[in-house]
């Protein structure tokens, strides 16, 4: 019977069983699928072979809709020996399916697998192959290493391609297994088999799994090499579109040793980006993006390569939508990367009206990002007719980028200001809205310029809802509170509803009272009061109350000083906003066609790695023009951590990109410094075993001086701290200061803390066993001092003297730092003695690490306990470390000796978190936000020298908290974790 | 790479369900029917994350495709494959919808097995899958015969299988040009490009070798310096400046980067050979100049010309949109019929037969209802054109197409070449 005519019967029962599945009725639900069960088993073990045919294809169609099928398990591999290839396809799905909650008779099918590895037939012997590593059973595993073996060296090509690919899928499951049975090497000669495919499937094999690669020499050995990637180019001309994607990833992550080679590379690369693939095209942009940078920006070369590739990237916003929004993502980050590349082709970027809106909305982005005084007049007409479209994301987006549009083009800013006036005037309360706020900003980067408009803008006070719009309009009118009559009036009457405003304009509304009264000061004095009185008696949130209370000592204590602070002349906003932070820009480069540029966020930040150990790892960086080839050897030494420190430090033909950055992301940087290639890994390890010599502060001093002095680094003096130093480079020294004074200020705040809490004491020694002497206790470590707080109590009938103490030989080596002293203890009486220790004691590791055993003497008796130090209390001061001492530290320590830990969630933040722990000597040594996920590098040194290094990652919505650990010795782990729990929790 | 495929109806009921890795659990297929398929708010992205997993989707008709992955793989390849997935089943059974999808559900296991291998995309040319997925079932295969599908499916070129035969030695090109334009209400071209493809059907006997020739400046500069014993400077018009173009994997890119020749050994049977972009010196077919006048709160003027630009007769189609609160059209043109259509709120005129080098007004009175501020805002979306023109409107020429057969005893000249040019409307717009 023909498979169309059969399936024709299944059909009225597969919908059926769709049916089902949708109701929610799970009692009606089960007792059918009884009946159905019991009717499949028979059917199943039938005597007619079409009849079990039929039967397994119900099986596979329960299995879709979501039914479990897996009783059948027996039914189905009786199946499975069937000469019939389409059967045996099914059964082997169904295998793939339920092994796993099956493993017991899955071994069952075995058999039958290994005989199907050797079948005559290559697309069965495929086929098996393929199952086998599909199936995560471990004894089935232990079967699969011969077979494989076998069809990796198989004559035909179909079976060696499923078989490379296999590896990858076995490395998944037992990665030492794989390494051990010797696969990696027998892929790697699969790279030079005569067939494109098995090439190709055998790189991307590879790239797998040295992505995940367990232990250094796989990953060594899965190192791609020159002469490696010169062959993979070759076989790019023979390979399947998907095989040429996967060889131009792979060729990505390389990084050449010489200029020449570099352009090669990219001469070879280049044919793909007229490939009909939209991803072949990615990614050969993507290789050539990493290469450039490697190449002297005025060469003609280089020119030329950026001219080939703008029509590629333009032809991609001709496939389907779903391929433009990736191609747009990809756009947005090439724009800020290159501007050149596309800023011809401004008007491919203009939104069509059937656009979908993800189109649209990444169009828009980088149409302001392409604008220029050239061009701004074609842009504002096109930005106005969006303004009038339906969309409200998209409506408000394009308001914002007229905005934007002025800022950037000061030409043009009249224009911009005039078409958002009348767009506040059609009334459309969205659109009113975003229009203050964009004019807000053009107000800063223009101040004095355009105030004409304000008596427009007071006309739409009534109709602003949201609070961003009303803090804008609420800064306004205080800003230009001497030009606006009514001003008073307008404040008052936003005071009247401050408490049901949002704490931003609130906060504002507090500034701008203070300015108006600044200001005014005859007539606003009662209206400044009040809003004073409300937010320091009335307000809840402590950063109104704080300001509210600043501003009150200022103006009571000298006015004079408060009108020098508080309408002091502010700097313009920059240029360019919303650009990516330009490391995370660098790495995304690096990314261009995956997932990642789709986000604009680090895999790190989205891919379930093994936790922090992949920072430094899996963190890709672009390449750095090499040292002979650079304007500077100095600058380019510098530089070398990425190509935009090149920038900062004065590389030629770069301008030097004028963001702000914020603490994170400098902190980022810091912990970013990628180590690729040789001339980068070793002025990264200068600049940290510079910072190892020196107090940080000082190092900060010189980087900075030597900056802002004038004279760049000569070749001779020691490299500064490459990071800080050129991230500075276009902020300038008050950041800078800014940013260390944020940070110092922090860690004396937590020194100011001191204590911290102090734990209950424990009971060590019940009374009935003392003979009447109870000891509580508990450790203390106060600045340096380790103690132990004893309280004795006598419980007996009789005085108690002659105390001592004693501890054994402990992992730690504790020691008591000097005798008990202890007056004689009189009936019912307690004291409590502080014990100091110190830890020149003998050492003996003791099962539990931490198991403290200690000999109590008195006149009655010696009385032996045990007790369980904390790990905390073994924290010591010196743990506190400069950032590239952490990262090479972090580097250092071999990555299976990571542990994660799931510390449950809290309610602190990652400060305060970070703030409480500092009272326990454990240190944050930088501070990343990664995504709204906060990401703290602690340190923590025990009293015996041990580092452990800490990652501890915070997601602010759930407030989980994950710890992992680094360290030599990975037995202290359960004590540091303990710790962390016992001082978060508090 | 992708971790898992799903396929649902437009009910979020699963059809297809294959997952290829282990980080991909069952949850994952309802976690993306109730985010994206249920959700309230229109998901209004192709990618989305839900619980550290993403999932790329593609919507034909009714039926959801998506592709999960936990990892950070390649999204321009996922989309790609997915297109080329829904191409695949295309060619296997018609229409993707529902229906056809649960008859053949079977046969698209299959297929996703072959499709991928642990995500990573193998062989998807339908060609030579459907030399060994049959809907038939499989017949049993002597060793030549699959070592041949083997070899073939792996092989260096993987889109054509040896030994085809011919009677006859046949191929025909059809250069279709989509011409898309965006114009201002004052005449002003915005933007305007044209995407052409170049289509061939071949039937040819053997491993036949093609070489291609086009117009195109570059190439046809480059060419005349290769060869400098042609005569120099004999042609000088008639070439045109082409933005960029791709090819069908079969064509050799290396050699169009050296020598600017496009070479190729073709698939049998119908596929694109090449797709190209031009944006300069586009002759426009027509051009539509729009005036639209509001009278009061509940009227409203238009009139439409059109004219067109060539020597041809032809059918067009115009769409002018009215707003959302219109109650009555009144309209008079001088050809052609036009009709108001509530349901598209647009007046649609169609003309038979457009003549070459005419000029056609079309007037139209709109009453509107009393629209209330309340009442959503009228975008005055773009007035659109529909139309299919006998010629390039890039200027598009194919120069030659040789066939080389080195084995088989035919030559160039026995080929029998159909060469056609389409010129139809992409989006043709014109603001109002």
């Amino acid at each position: 019977a023909s498979v169309s005519e059969s399936l024709g019967n299944i059909r009225p029962w597969l919908q059926k069983v769709t049916t089902q599945a949708k109701t929610t009725d799970s009692k009606y639900f089960t007792t059918t699928r009884k009946g159905e069960i019991f009717e499949l088993k028979a059917e199943l073990n039938s005597e007619r072979k079409d009849k079990r045919k039929e039967a397994v294809k119900k099986v596979i169609a329960s299995m879709t809709v979501g039914k479990d099928v897996s009783t059948l398990f027996p039914d189905v591999v009786n199946c499975m020996q069937a000469d019939n290839l389409e059967l045996k396809k099914l059964v082997y799905l169904y295998l793939m399916n339920y092994a796993k909650t099956q493993p017991d008779k899955a071994i069952m099918a075995v058999n039958t697998f290994v005989r199907d590895c050797e079948d005559p037939n290559p697309l069965i012997r495929a086929l098996a192959v393929r199952t086998i590593g599909c199936i995560r059973v471990d004894e089935i595993t232990a079967y699969l290493c011969d077979p494989l073996r076998k069809c990796l060296k198989d004559e035909d090509p179909y079976v060696r391609k499923t078989a490379a690919v296999c590896v990858a899928k076995l490395h998944d499951i037992d990665p030492l297994l794989v390494e051990e049975q010797g696969f990696l090497d027998a892929l790697k000669e699969l790279l030079a088999d005569s067939n494109p495919m098995v090439v190709a499937n055998a790189v991307a094999a590879i790239t797998e799994i040295s992505d995940s690669a367990q232990t250094d020499t796989a990953a060594d050995m899965l190192c791609w090499s020159g002469q490696l990637i010169n062959k993979l180019l070759t076989a790019l001309n023979e390979c399947t579109e998907w095989g040429q994607v996967f060889i131009l990833d792979a060729v990505a992550n390389y990084t050449p040793t010489e200029n020449n080679e570099a352009q090669n590379m990219i001469e070879r690369v280049s044919p793909r980006l007229a490939h009909a693939n939209a991803a072949v095209v990615l990614s050969a942009v993507k290789v050539i993006m990493k290469l450039l940078e490697m190449l002297d920006p005025n060469s003609d070369f280089v020119l030329s390569t950026i001219k080939k590739l703008s029509a590629p990237l333009v032809t991609l916003l001709s496939s389907e939508p779903e391929i433009q929004y990736v191609a747009l993502r990809n756009i947005n980050l090439i724009v800020q990367k290159r501007p050149d590349i596309l800023k011809q082709e401004l008007k491919v970027f203009f939104v069509k009206y059937n656009d979908p809106i993800y189109v649209k909305l990444e169009k828009l982005d980088i149409l302001i990002r392409l604008t220029s005084a050239a061009n701004i007049a074609n842009v504002l007409a096109e930005l106005k007719e969006y303004a009038t479209e339906v969309d409200v994301d998209f409506v408000r987006k394009a308001v914002r980028a007229i905005g934007r549009c002025a800022i950037k083009v000061e030409s043009a800013a009249e224009r911009c200001v005039s078409t958002l006036l009348d767009l506040i005037q059609t009334k459309v309360n969205y659109v009113v809205q975003e229009a203050i706020v964009v004019i807000k900003d053009i107000f800063r980067k223009y101040p004095n310029k355009y105030e004409s408009v304000i008596g427009t803008l007071c006309e739409n006070l009534d109709t602003l809802d949201e609070p961003e719009a009303r803090a804008s309009m609420i800064w306004i009118i205080g800003e230009y509170a001497e030009r606006i009559d009514n001003a008073d009036e307008l404040l008052e009457s936003f005071l009247e509803g401050f408490a049901d405003e949002q704490t931003a304009v609130q906060l504002q509304l507090l500034t701008s009272v203070v300015k108006l009264f600044l200001k005014r000061p005859t007539d606003t004095q009662e209206l400044v009061q009040q809003a004073l009185s409300l937010a320091t008696q009335e307000a809840d949130n402590p950063d109104l109350r704080d300001r509210g209370y600043i501003y009150w000592r200022l103006l009571s204590t000298d006015p004079a000083a408060a009108k020098q602070v508080v309408l002091a002349e502010k700097p313009l906003i920059s240029e360019e906003t919303d650009l990516l932070e330009p490391n995370l820009l660098d790495e995304l480069i690096c990314h261009i066609g995956s997932l990642a540029s789709v986000y604009h966020k680090p895999p790190a930040a989205f891919v379930d790695g093994r936790g922090g150990g992949q920072v430094a790892k899996a963190t890709k960086g672009l390449p750095s023009r090499l040292a002979a080839e650079a304007g500077g050897a100095a600058a380019a030494a510098a530089g070398a951590g990425g190509g935009d420190f090149g920038a900062g430090t004065g590389a030629p033909g770069r301008p030097a990109v004028s963001v702000i950055p914020t603490q994170e992301s400098l902190i980022g940087d810091l912990l970013d410094i990628d180590m690729s290639g040789g001339a980068t890994a070793a002025a990264a390890m200068a600049a940290a075993s510079a910072s190892t010599n020196q107090q940080p502060v000082d190092l900060l001093g010189e980087g900075l001086d030597s900056l802002l002095g004038g004279p760049a680094p000569s070749a001779t003096s020691p490299v500064p701290p490459s990071g800080a130093s050129a991230a500075a480079g276009g902020s300038g020294a008050d950041s800078l200061a800014d940013i260390f004074g944020g940070l110092g200020g922090g860690v004396g705040g937590g020194l100011g803390g001191g204590g911290g809490f102090d734990p209950p004491m424990e009971t060590w020694l019940p009374a009935q066993k003392g003979k009447g002497l109870q000891i509580e206790g508990r450790f203390l470590r106060r600045g340096p001092q380790l103690s132990m707080e004893l309280r004795l109590r006598n419980n007996a009938m009789q005085q108690l003297n002659g105390f001592a103490v004693q501890f054994n030989k402990n992992s730690f080596g504790l020691a008591p730092a000097q005798p008990l002293a202890m007056n004689p203890l009189a009936p019912q009486q307690s004291v409590t003695t502080l014990l100091p220790l110190n830890t020149k004691g003998p050492v003996q590791k003791m099962d539990p690490l931490l198991t403290l055993q200690v000999a109590v003497k008195n006149n009655i008796d010696i009385f032996y306990f045990a007790c369980l130090i904390p790990m905390y209390a073994l924290f010591t001061e010196e743990g506190d470390m400069d950032k590239r001492v952490f990262l090479s530290t972090w580097k250092d320590i071999p990555p299976e000796n990571e542990t994660q830990f799931n510390l449950g969630s809290y309610a602190h933040d990652a400060d305060t978190a970070s703030t409480m722990l500092r009272s326990f000597n454990v240190f944050t040594i930088a501070k990343r936000s990664v995504e709204s996920t906060d990401m703290l590098y602690q340190c923590v040194k025990l009293t015996n020298g041990i580092l452990v290094l800490a990652e501890l990652k915070i997601v602010p919505q759930t407030n989980a908290y994950t710890l992992s650990l680094k360290s030599r010795h990975v037995e202290i782990y359960p004590g540091v974790h303990e710790a962390y729990l016992a001082v978060l929790k508090g | 790479m992708i971790g898992g495929l799903f396929v649902y109806n437009h009910k979020g009921e699963v059809l297809i369900s294959r997952v290829y890795r282990d980080d991909i659990g069952r949850n994952a297929v309802d976690a993306f029917r109730v985010n994206v398929i249920h959700a309230r708010q229109q998901v209004r992205s192709p990618v989305n994350m839900i619980a550290r997993t993403s999932f790329f989707h593609v919507k034909r008709s009714n039926i959801w495709l998506c592709a999960v992955s936990k990892k950070n793989l390649n999204a321009a390849l996922v989309f790609q494959f997915l297109y080329k997935m829904l191409e695949v089943m295309g060619s296997y059974f018609g229409k993707i919808n529902e229906e056809n999808i649960k008859n053949n559900f079977v046969l698209i296991y299959e297929l996703l097995d072959e499709l991928l291998d642990y995500g990573y995309p193998q062989n998807t040319d339908t060609g030579v899958l459907k030399t060994f997925i049959t809907q038939q079932g499989v017949k049993s295969q002597t060793k030549e015969e699959t070592t041949k599908i083997t070899n073939q499916v792996t092989g260096q070129i993987a889109w054509r299988r040896e030994g085809i035969k011919y009677r006859r030695n046949e191929l025909f090109l059809d250069v279709v040009e989509s011409v898309n334009l965006l114009m201002s209400p004052q005449g002003q071209v915005l933007s305007a490009h044209v995407s052409g493809r170049v289509l061939m059907k071949s039937y040819l006997s053997g491993m036949p070798e093609c070489k291609f020739g086009i117009n195109d400046k570059v190439i046809v500069e480059s060419r005349r310096a290769a060869d400098s014993s042609s005569a120099a400077g004999a042609t000088k018009s008639g070439h045109i400046a082409i933005d960029d173009c791709q090819f069908h994997q079969c064509v050799k890119l290396s050699k169009f980067d050296t020598e600017h020749a496009i070479s190729f050994i073709p698939p049998d049977g119908e596929f694109e050979l090449m797709r190209y972009r031009n944006t300069k010196d586009i002759s426009l077919p027509f051009r539509v100049i729009p005036l639209v006048r509001e009278i009061g709160r509940t009227k409203m003027e238009v009139k439409v010309v059109v004219k067109s630009n060539f020597k041809a007769v032809t059918k067009v189609e115009v769409r002018i949109p009215t707003p959302l609160n219109t109650s009555g059209v009144q309209v008079i043109c001088m050809k052609g019929k036009a009709r108001y259509k509530a349901s598209d709120n647009a007046i649609v005129w169609k003309i038979k037969r457009m003549g070459g080098m005419k000029e056609w007004q079309l007037s139209a009175e709109i009453d509107l209802l009393n629209a209330t501020d309340k009442a959503k805002k009228w975008t005055r979306p773009p007035i659109s054109m529909n139309f299919e023109v006998p010629f390039a409107a890039s200027g598009f020429k194919v120069r030659y197409l040789k066939v080389f057969e080195s084995k088989l005893n035919y030559s160039d000249h026995d080929v029998i070449k159909w060469v056609r040019y389409i010129g139809k409307s992409g989006l043709y717009e014109t603001r109002c």
